[in-house]
């Protein structure tokens, strides 16, 4: 295969983030290391020493880890993990690929959902290893900043998140659900997205976002 | 998490000759088949399962829904619970089945999980899920911490002194009304066991949930055809309108004809220590008019025998209510 990639892509170098040079993550993480150099002296090597160790991986690889590769938004990745890897965590820590979150990692929250060969599921009650030869989808294969999917483009337009931290997941949801038995009305919307929480209470928002698409409508804050 | 070996079964032979060297199939196996892991991987990371092995069974040819020749049907143990819920012939003939299945869990979790697993879901009892708690069906001998404890969700029947912990699943419930049989390849061969038989109660062993010895791997589940005439139909109630555990649900299968109930299948969800099949309530509506009174003295027999415990004795009148309603639903004419 041509497209196999040995070494993942790291966030550090997508310069197409709509910060600029800067995307979300290297800016918080040059915020916790300016705030480590301000506070607290010793710790700076530590932190110096993980951040190399980050450039060959994110953590020394397990005595029992075993090879596998997965299909990604449609690339092919060939990896070395411990069995024990989630696929939420195999994505994150090994692939980069952050914008799937970790919110309750029980299978409650929804923040971590991704799709598998086009269906939803929770990445955090899934061992990568069991999903060889499956294609899995996360939030930066549905859209790109410059080309966002139109459930995206609905939840800018109706503030459908305060945080942002479940937005991945409800995007993730909402995508899928376009394509699932749900019936017409927001009731329905809202039995079908209740497999992901928001703290902050973006519901009316979301389902207003969702609602825009479904019925190819000019996206409407609710009142 | 404890770590583990991952195997991918690529026939049954070969996976039930694995899992048969396991010295238990219950509480503690240190061998497991894995299907969709919403239960098992949810468990592993607590650390309330410690199985050194896993058997991947995703792969195995168990994934089909059949129409079988005598007009009812065999399930896979790895179909998953949107395809049952969503299958044209279970909508068409197992409503209480379709309905069940949606009223439980999320999208997300449905997609995951399977048959098979559903059947051997296990208690969201809060002290289960607690290591440094006692629990009796974690820990034999440690103790109920649930008795005189947070008891409010747990059962009123079926309990022992030992263990009350609440069978979660809502597709059990409409697995016991429709009078599902569940297929078993062991190291032995291949057995049936009417799902009145597969769940066991706690008694002395809470530990010991079902029927199932080393080895033991679920193929299949077939329903009886549709009985003639009949209506089926779930309902749940619960703290929350979506994703949430049944304080209450009543699985009904109901046939009536000429002002008289002919045929009736009765479960309750939410309420007992296994899915709560009840020949009691049944008994109370054959023969008898469709009428509040019956379904009243039907509610009345199915929760006869209930023991409530210091923060659920709410349940006793809920889960009449329930049923009654249920069976009003049912009986309804279009």
């Amino acid at each position: 295969m041509s497209n196999k990639d040995e070494t993942p892509e790291r966030p550090e170098a997508d310069t197409r983030s709509t910060f600029g040079q800067s995307s979300r993550r290297t800016f918080l993480s040059r915020l916790g290391m300016a705030s480590l150099l301000a506070t607290t002296g010793p710790a700076i090597t530590t932190l110096a020493q993980r951040s190399g160790k980050m450039d060959q991986g994110l953590s020394a690889e397990s005595k029992d880890a075993i090879p596998v590769t997965l299909s990604v938004n449609g690339k092919k990745h060939d990896l070395r993990i411990d069995p024990r890897t989630t696929l939420l965590d195999c994505l994150r820590e090994h692939l980069y690929l952050t914008g799937s979150k970790k919110g309750c990692d029980h299978g409650q929250c929804g923040a971590c959902t991704v799709h598998i060969n086009g269906r939803r599921v929770n990445s955090c009650l899934c061992f990568a290893a069991m999903h060889e030869g499956e294609e899995i989808t996360t939030i930066e294969g549905v859209g790109q900043p410059e080309n966002l999917h139109a459930v995206q483009s609905a939840f800018v337009a109706t503030d459908a998140y305060q945080c942002g931290y479940c937005t991945s997941g409800q995007i993730m949801s909402a995508v899928a659900l376009l394509k699932e038995p749900c019936g017409p009305e927001d009731a329905d919307v809202k039995e079908f997205m209740s497999g992901n929480i928001c703290r902050c209470g973006a519901y009316p928002n979301i389902v207003a976002a969702i609602q825009s698409v479904r019925k190819n409508a000019k996206p409407q804050k609710p009142a | 998490m404890k770590t583990f070996a991952l195997t991918r079964a690529n026939d049954s032979a070969q996976a039930i000759a694995t899992a048969a060297k396991a010295t238990t199939a219950q509480q503690g196996a240190e061998i497991r088949f894995i299907g969709g892991g919403t239960t098992l991987i949810d468990l592993m990371k607590l650390n309330v399962e410690q199985p050194k092995t896993l058997i991947d069974i995703n792969r195995l040819p168990l994934d089909k829904i059949e129409a079988l020749p005598d007009g009812g049907l065999t399930i896979g143990a790895v179909v998953r619970n949107s395809d049952l819920a969503y299958h044209p012939l279970v909508r068409k003939n197992y409503a209480v089945l379709s309905e069940a299945i949606l009223s439980g869990a999320t999208v997300q979790l449905r997609n995951m999980a399977t048959t098979a697993g559903n059947l051997l879901q296990r208690t969201r009892c809060m002290y289960f899920r607690a290591t440094d708690m006692p629990c009796n069906k974690r820990e034999p001998g440690s103790g109920c911490a649930a008795i005189t404890g947070a008891n409010r969700s747990l059962a009123i029947l079926g309990a022992s002194e030992h263990c009350i912990a609440t069978n979660p699943s809502d597709m059990n419930v409409a697995m016991a009304a429709l009078e599902a049989t569940i297929h078993v390849q062991g190291p032995k061969g291949e057995r049936s066991i009417p799902i009145a038989d597969f769940h066991v109660l706690p008694g002395n062993t809470p530990q010991r949930e079902t029927v199932l010895e080393p080895g033991d791997l679920i193929t299949h589940v077939t329903l009886p055809p549709p009985a003639p005439g009949s209506r089926s139909l779930y309902l749940k109630l619960r703290d929350r309108a979506s994703y949430e555990f049944a304080l209450a649900s009543a699985a009904v299968v109901i046939t009536v004809a000429g002002g008289k109930i002919t045929r009736a299948r009765i479960a309750l969800g939410g309420v007992g220590t296994k899915p709560w099949r009840s020949t009691e309530a049944e008994g109370e509506l054959t023969g008898q008019p469709a009428t509040q009174a019956v379904f009243q003295k039907a509610a009345d027999a199915a929760l006869r025998g209930s023991k409530p415990q210091s923060e659920n004795g709410f349940k006793v009148d809920l889960a009449k209510r329930c049923l009654v309603h249920a069976l009003k639903l049912a009986t309804q004419t279009a």
